[in-house]
């Protein structure tokens, strides 16, 4: 602790753009504890006064009755504090776009409508200034998911204490993520705009319903030919987007189509039934209209944003807070985002407590946001909950966390590292609280 | 009425000659051969004539001479010298007119780009064209419309065929565009049918071919017209800067005529017609087709309407994901649009008809008929087509009715014309027969058919029913195909084919008859066999009562025939059966999902809060256990035990209530939002165009909004005028406005108004924050030049005045609507919100006002003001933030979450702020976000959605907070209103439950059903054969500040996209 503070008042002095000495944790070595807990699982289950015990990095054992030796480990008492695991961003941006509008800092869209070979890891920048922002409200993990007008990528899962691209790396490419065609007649607002009111509808000149689906054809038929080329013994020519889908067919990938009316969701299950993909829904704003369907077909879903509108106008005003209790009834394996451009993904636990207020328990809109999200990206057994033989991923909060009134997260783990949860926010916060005399300068 | 102008007499002579269309004594043009005067004079006899719309002769006759009527009476005698044509069974209509159209006049042509201000385009900050013109090409007024009008029989004839034969015509372009000229449909040259020249002067909300920036919004356009209307009024004392200025001129030069403004929909009526009230001007309104659905205020404009007859188009809802997009509005809007013109009538409203809009104008009798189907009576479809256009345009002296001394223009019809049957047979305009259809109806009947063949005589009886339908036999019927245009016939026909059936099914004569073996039994006769190629063909000519022709038959060889006319068809009446009223849905308060049925209106009432948690927002902080209670529209009471015996009483136990949420930057409720063809717009104000139909008032009611401050957008430095409003869902736009306010403008620093998210660069000074300051320091600088020359001005003037002197010698200033605004800042009538982000241009910001003397009264955005409380808190600024907004942009990389705590230690009333429609609706979820980051208390971060912005718009006085007197808006929470799993339960504005979350659920299940029953009728539509179009996802509009990219959902648009078109 001594070492952490130090750095903080070292800080303070030094600037606000000093974020650059926030140091990356060195690999847990030993026993770590942490007791007196309300331990919130992930799986749905609460442990009141429970005890974590952790060996190098992983969770050895959890419950009410663990016994801490005595001797050389260290003790975390979190007395009226609630642990959660590490929560999990399950699409994000993240590391990829530095500033929305800022052309330069951006690294998330590859040109062209084919782009299984591109990999958004390597271009994950683990000294974007918004990765602590995030740590700061509990998510340890992250899916970094690349842009695209249809086959945009593969998407990789980070953690978010990391030197580099390749210490982040948690799950690499276990995602290729395709963007489905609007499937829906444009917008016709009529020339010589700024009238209002008048014409009404008109039909429109092309048809994107129809090109849509060609492109969706077009897709199908590359898998077709990807499968037959991956049966090969012996290429003649090296195709690289052929390769780069090799783990859809082992089901080492998954599929993550972005889609978000009924009738995207509909031919998105194509994919399922005439290749047997391993598919996830993003987006999803309608999926409570065929959530059995999605159930039927093992389909998840990842709500991007539920801090959104309702679709139509003529929705029920607080359907996309509803959206994910529908989910749940219907037995749907589904996440929940936090895809805000502004506040830019930090919210995450907030967007799962709206969940809660609007039908789902609160243990469910947490696995929303941690054991569920562990399972769609296909990293169950590894971390999403507070269980033993995972990583030990966890998040110690004063409250409540799905709720900002109480939220305030004081520790965080990963892999059993005890973070820095300093951020430039914060650090800025330092500074000119300092400026106004508004708390006395931390000795140093 | 406004007083015609008197014609020049040259004119009124070619007026005169124009009636004489057949005379060519006394004219200009040379005859290139010999002189053939004739007259036109024709007497109508035996007819039903139906003067106008009130009053009808029977038996009567019509005579008319040199293009005009000379006399109408019943039972006159054709005079000596006229050709008597008999009407006997037939009606006499005046011709309709059509004061909107285009007829004969330019289609404008866009040049490529261009449109409403764009932050991603190149703006074209001056005008293009070339002359002596003013500033903004898209005042046009300079356009006189019969100086480019031209016959163009191709476009006049199909008007003349559904009834018209004169319309206003004018050059659709621009939003002032000139004036419009009264022509007849005659096909003549066009001095003949020019009936006035200078009949009218025309205005729209949109810029046409016009490529200028400014005006890029609908305040902006009002604002031009504004200005130009002051301007105008300035350049008559002939103020030398100015010059020869064309379009003022003209615009001087047309205003005695009517006054036209083609406003194509409800709120755009009444914010044309608050613009002809500013200035003395009662427009007459082109509307859209949603006028319906505000009848009251349509009536409130005193206007006389031009309502077009077009109808939106039913859709192919079958597939219920497609049916999903298709809103409830539209589709209500699809069943109720063609009551329009009925509902005009019910309210008393004046009002004409137009073939205007129309996709094509052979839709004009479906459409009247249904607008009569649904409503409209018939005697006012007469008067609506005739006598009001004829009179609005001063012109029923000469059109409208038939009268003698009038223009002999009139319609003959096989019978009342407005019946289903009813067919236009002639329109005469300007004394020139146009024939539409042939009148057959004296040829209609028997026929005996002789066909002379090389096999010797055939003998027929023909039917002949209309010009295409005859039956033809002889033992038995044959197949046969009529067609007689009243001169020629063409007929063919062949024997009746017999129907095969199936094998086995047990025909009693099964099989075919050879093909000319005679004729087939009846019985297996059906009408609508195809002729086979080898059928025989006649053609002749009708001479009279006999018909004579030539032909071939089956087998090729030539043959004559002659058809002699036995008996006249019997003439049956018009039995079409009256159709009953449709079956139609409401109209709603708004015209939106969750909107009230008049009678359903929600009503202000005593309502009583018991035991409840109370956030005082007081001196008395959090009080447990306590009551508010509500009455005439504000807080009555606030404490424990209260009581009153004609309250509703609201159990609050568990409960929390609080004052309404006040969001201090909005972008909702607005037609417009962002002014940028020019850096500084103080002239445009929102309150110009606010929108009642925006759903998102109904949902931020849903999250505990009462109040919001409509902002004009960052796009410029100085910005528009800002509107404060309460969330009255289902009022209208001036009932939504908070009443006695001290105005606000937006002003705007930084990347938005230097534009630097332009792809293609900036052209638009400022291009940098040292620019910026600039824009600023040289607004107010001119702003106090001129306050100095009104304040001259004004003194001499007074003196003057006082010394019974006369003022004329003054020359009044010149009123600048943009210095207006500025003034009043500087005279501290208006205060200002300002866009602003990093500390370099707020202290600039300040600087400047504290030089010109006036105060920054609140920073907007202002996400670098934990850099400069200190200095805000000297200059005496508000602030109002976001929570924890960040690197969506560069200028706010050093943005956090800790500003709004700092600046609330630092002193600074601290309001947070949404700029968005769906985070609004959870604003009190931002506020508590300042407990999580900085550690203010729960009730001082309550207070940031609710006293402190009610601070900073100088109204707290009346809401933000819980106290006796003040207006009851307040919000009953189901749990402790910074908690995530709060839900406003009421949400209370003025006393009136404007949400309330048990009728919300009944509300959607209304909704639900309607758009069942709309579905199922689009589909019985389908079905019937109807066309329809693919179904049409309902997109909305959504205005921001541009300044962020939250994503609202796959059927908003935001509005600043749309104008890349």
């Amino acid at each position: 602790m001594k070492k952490i503070l130090l750095a903080i008042s070292v800080f303070c002095f030094l600037g606000a753009t000093a974020q650059e000495t926030v140091l990356p944790a060195k690999p847990q070595k030993g026993l770590i504890f942490i007791k007196n807990a309300t331990i919130h699982v992930g799986n749905g289950k609460v442990i009141e006064n429970g005890t974590i015990k952790i060996k190098d990095g992983k969770i050895e054992e959890v419950g009410a009755n663990v016994a801490i030796p005595a001797g050389d480990v260290q003790v975390f008492d979190v007395k009226g504090k609630h642990v959660y695991p590490g929560l999990i961003l399950p699409t994000s941006n993240l590391g990829l776009v530095g500033i929305n509008s800022v052309r330069a800092t951006q690294d998330v869209r590859e040109i062209g409508d084919m782009n299984p070979n591109v990999r958004s890891l390597v271009a994950y920048n683990t000294d974007s200034k918004v990765i602590n922002t995030l740590r700061s409200n509990g998510i340890l993990l992250a899916n970094v998911v690349p842009e695209g007008s249809f086959v945009a990528g593969t998407s990789s899962v980070v953690q978010l204490d990391a030197w580099n691209w390749q210490d982040a790396a948690y799950k690499s490419d276990a995602g290729l993520h395709v963007y489905m065609p609007t499937l829906m007649p444009r917008p016709n607002f009529g020339r010589f705009g700024g009238g209002g009111g008048g014409g009404g509808p008109q039909a429109p000149a092309a048809d994107p319903v129809k090109e849509g689906l060609e492109k969706i054809e077009g897709l199908k038929t590359f898998f077709k030919q990807a499968k037959a080329y991956l049966g090969e013994t012996k290429h003649e020519e090296t195709n690289l987007k052929f390769e780069a889908v090799k783990g859809l067919f082992d089901k080492k990938q998954k599929l993550y189509v972005h889609a978000n009316t009924a009738k995207q969701i509909l031919v998105a299950l194509d994919f399922v039934k005439e290749f047997g993909f391993d598919m996830v829904i993003v987006g999803g704003s309608d999926s409570w209209q065929l959530a059995d369907l999605l159930k039927k077909n093992n389909v998840s879903v990842i709500l991007q944003q539920p801090h959104s509108l309702p679709t139509g106008e003529d929705d029920d005003v607080d359907q996309p807070y509803k959206t994910a209790a529908a989910l749940q009834k219907a037995g749907v394996l589904f996440a929940i985002s936090d895809d805000d451009a502004q506040t830019r993904g930090r919210n995450l636990a907030f967007n799962a407590g709206t969940a809660a207020a609007f039908g789902l328990s609160k243990e469910d809109a947490l696995a929303a946001i941690s054991l569920n999200a562990a399972k769609i990206m296909g990293m169950g057994d590894q971390t999403g909950s507070i269980e033993v033989g995972k990583d030990a991923n966890i998040v110690v909060s004063e409250g409540d966390i799905l709720d900002m009134r109480t939220s305030n997260v004081t520790d965080a783990f990963i892999q059993g590292r005890k973070i820095d949860l300093t951020d430039k926010h914060k650090l800025l916060n330092e500074r000119y609280e300092q400026k106004y005399d508004l708390k006395k300068p931390k000795p140093f | 009425m406004r007083k015609t102008r008197l014609l020049p007499k040259l004119v009124l002579a070619l007026m005169s000659f124009a009636a004489a269309t057949q005379s060519r004594a006394q004219v200009t043009f040379p005859e290139n051969g010999v002189a053939d005067p004739r007259h036109g004079h024709y007497a109508f006899t035996n007819a039903t004539v139906v003067k106008d719309g009130s009053t009808t002769l029977t038996n009567a006759t019509v005579v008319i001479k040199d293009g005009r009527i000379v006399s109408v009476g019943a039972n006159l005698k054709a005079p000596a010298g006229a050709v008597e044509i008999d009407c006997k069974g037939k009606y006499i209509y005046p011709s309709f007119i059509d004061m909107y159209a285009d007829y004969g006049t330019p289609v404008p042509q866009r040049a490529a780009g261009g449109g409403g201000f764009n932050f991603a385009q190149q703006p074209q900050l001056e005008t293009a064209v070339k002359g002596p013109y003013g500033w903004n090409q898209a005042i046009k007024s300079d356009v006189d419309a019969y100086k480019v009008f031209a016959v163009d029989d191709s476009k006049a004839r199909p008007l003349r065929e559904i009834g018209f034969g004169a319309v206003l015509s004018h050059v659709k372009d621009g939003i002032a565009r000139g004036t419009g000229v009264v022509v007849s449909l005659a096909n003549e040259k066009e001095n003949l049918v020019v009936i006035k020249e200078k009949a009218s002067a025309h205005y729209s909300f949109n810029k046409g071919t016009s490529a200028q920036s400014y005006p890029g919004s609908m305040m902006g356009m009002i604002a031009l017209l504004r200005q130009t209307y002051l301007d105008a009024q300035w350049y008559k004392s002939k103020p030398a800067a100015e010059g020869f200025n064309l379009s003022l001129q003209a615009w001087n030069d047309s205003q005695g005529l009517p006054q036209i403004f083609e406003a194509n929909d409800k709120w755009n009526d009444l914010r044309a017609d608050r613009i002809g009230d500013e200035f003395g001007v009662q427009y007459i309104l082109k509307a859209g087709q949603n006028e319906y659905q505000r009848v009251k205020e349509m009536k409130s404009t005193n206007a006389s309407f031009i309502l077009p007859l077009n109808y939106p188009q039913a859709q192919d809802v079958e597939d219920p994901n497609e049916a999903r997009f298709v809103s409830l509005n539209d589709m209500k809007h699809w069943e109720l649009a063609p009551t329009l013109a009925a509902s005009f009538e019910k309210a008393g409203i004046p009002f004409c008809l137009t073939t205007a809009d129309l996709r094509s104008v052979n839709q004009f009798w479906t459409n009247l008929r249904k607008a009569m189907e649904y409503g409209l009576s018939e005697n006012k479809a007469m008067e609506a087509l005739t006598k009001t256009p004829a009179t609005l345009l001063g012109v029923y002296d000469k059109v409208g009715s038939i009268d003698a001394g009038k223009l002999a223009n009139f319609l003959i019809t096989s019978g009342p014309i407005f019946n289903e049957k009813t067919i236009i047979l002639q329109n005469w305009v300007q004394g020139i027969k146009y024939t539409v259809k042939e009148d057959l109806s004296d040829k209609l009947g028997t026929y005996n058919l002789v066909v002379n063949t090389p096999a010797g005589t055939e003998n027929y009886t023909l039917d002949v029913k209309s010009g295409s339908s005859a039956t033809m036999f002889a033992k038995d019927t044959l197949n046969s195909k009529l067609t007689f245009d009243g001169k020629i016939v063409k007929l063919n026909y062949a024997p009746m084919v017999r129907r095969q059936r199936p094998a086995g099914a047990g025909a009693p004569d099964g099989g075919q008859r050879p093909a000319g073996g005679g004729f087939p039994g009846r019985g297996a006769a059906t009408a609508d066999q195809a002729l086979p190629a080898t059928a025989t063909r006649l053609t002749g000519i009708s001479n009279g009562t006999e018909w004579n022709g030539t032909g071939t038959d089956s087998l090729g060889n030539s043959l004559t025939w002659t058809a002699s006319f036995v008996k006249a068809a019997e003439v049956k009446p018009d039995t079409a059966k009256k159709k009953d009223a449709p079956v139609i849905g409401k109209v709603t308060y708004p015209f939106e999902p969750f909107g009230w049925e008049e009678a359903d209106a929600p009503k202000q009432e005593t309502i009583l809060i018991k035991n409840a948690t109370v956030w005082t927002n007081e001196s008395e902080g959090v009080l447990q256990n306590s009551d508010v209670l509500i009455k005439n529209g504000k807080i009555a009471g606030v404490g424990k035990n209260l009581s009153d015996p004609a309250a509703r009483v609201i159990d609050g136990t568990g409960k929390h209530v609080t004052a309404g949420i006040i969001d201090e930057h909005s972008h909702i409720a607005a037609a417009s939002i962002n002014e940028g063809g020019q850096s500084v717009t103080s002239e445009v104000r929102i309150a110009d165009n606010l929108n009642p139909d925006d759903i998102n008032i109904y949902r931020q009611l849903s999250g505990g909004v009462t109040t919001s401050h409509i902002l004009h957008g960052s796009a410029n430095v100085i910005g528009g005028q800002t509107q404060l409003i309460k969330l009255r869902w289902g009022q209208n736009d001036d009932d939504l406005k908070f009443k006695n306010w001290t105005g606000q403008i937006k002003f705007a620093l930084g990347e938005n108004v230097k534009r630097s998210a332009a792809p293609l660069g900036n052209n638009r000074y400022p291009d940098t924050r040292m620019g910026v300051e600039q824009v600023l320091t040289d607004a107010f600088t001119r702003a106090k030049d001129y306050q100095q020359v009104w304040k001259e001005y004004n003194t001499a003037k007074e003196k003057l005045l006082k010394e019974k002197k006369s003022t004329t010698s003054l020359i009044m200033p010149r009123r600048d609507l943009e210095l207006d605004a500025l003034v009043e800042i500087l005279e501290k009538k208006r205060f200002i919100t300002c866009h602003s982000y990093v500390q370099s241009e707020i202290n600039s910001a300040m600087e400047v006002a504290n030089r010109m003397g006036y105060t920054v009264n609140t920073f907007t955005h202002i996400l670098e003001g934990y850099k400069v409380a200190d200095k805000m808190l000297k200059h005496g600024s508000f602030a109002s933030t976001f929570s924890d907004w960040w690197a969506y942009k560069m200028e706010v990389e050093d943005a956090i979450p800790y500003n709004a705590a700092i600046m609330q230690k630092v002193g600074l009333t601290v309001a947070i702020n949404s700029d968005d429609a769906e985070m609004a609706r959870r604003l009190n979820q931002e506020a508590a976000k300042i407990v999580k980051y900085g550690g203010v208390t729960e009730e001082e971060a309550l207070k940031m959605v609710t006293l402190n912005p009610a601070k900073m718009l100088h109204v707290d006085d009346k809401v933000g907070s819980l106290k006796t007197g003040k207006d009851g808006d307040v919000v009953l929470w189901s749990d402790n209103p910074l908690s995530i799993y709060a839900k406003p339960l009421y949400t209370i504005v003025d006393g009136t439950i404007y949400f309330d979350r048990q009728k919300d659920e009944q509300l959607q299940k209304l909704v639900d059903a309607e758009r069942l029953r709309l579905v199922r009728k689009m589909n019985g539509e389908k079905r019937s054969g109807a066309p329809v179009i693919p179904a049409q996802p309902s997109y909305q509009i959504m205005h921001t500040c541009m300044d962020h990219g939250h994503s609202h959902g796959l059927l908003v648009v935001d509005a600043d996209d749309i104008n890349n078109d």
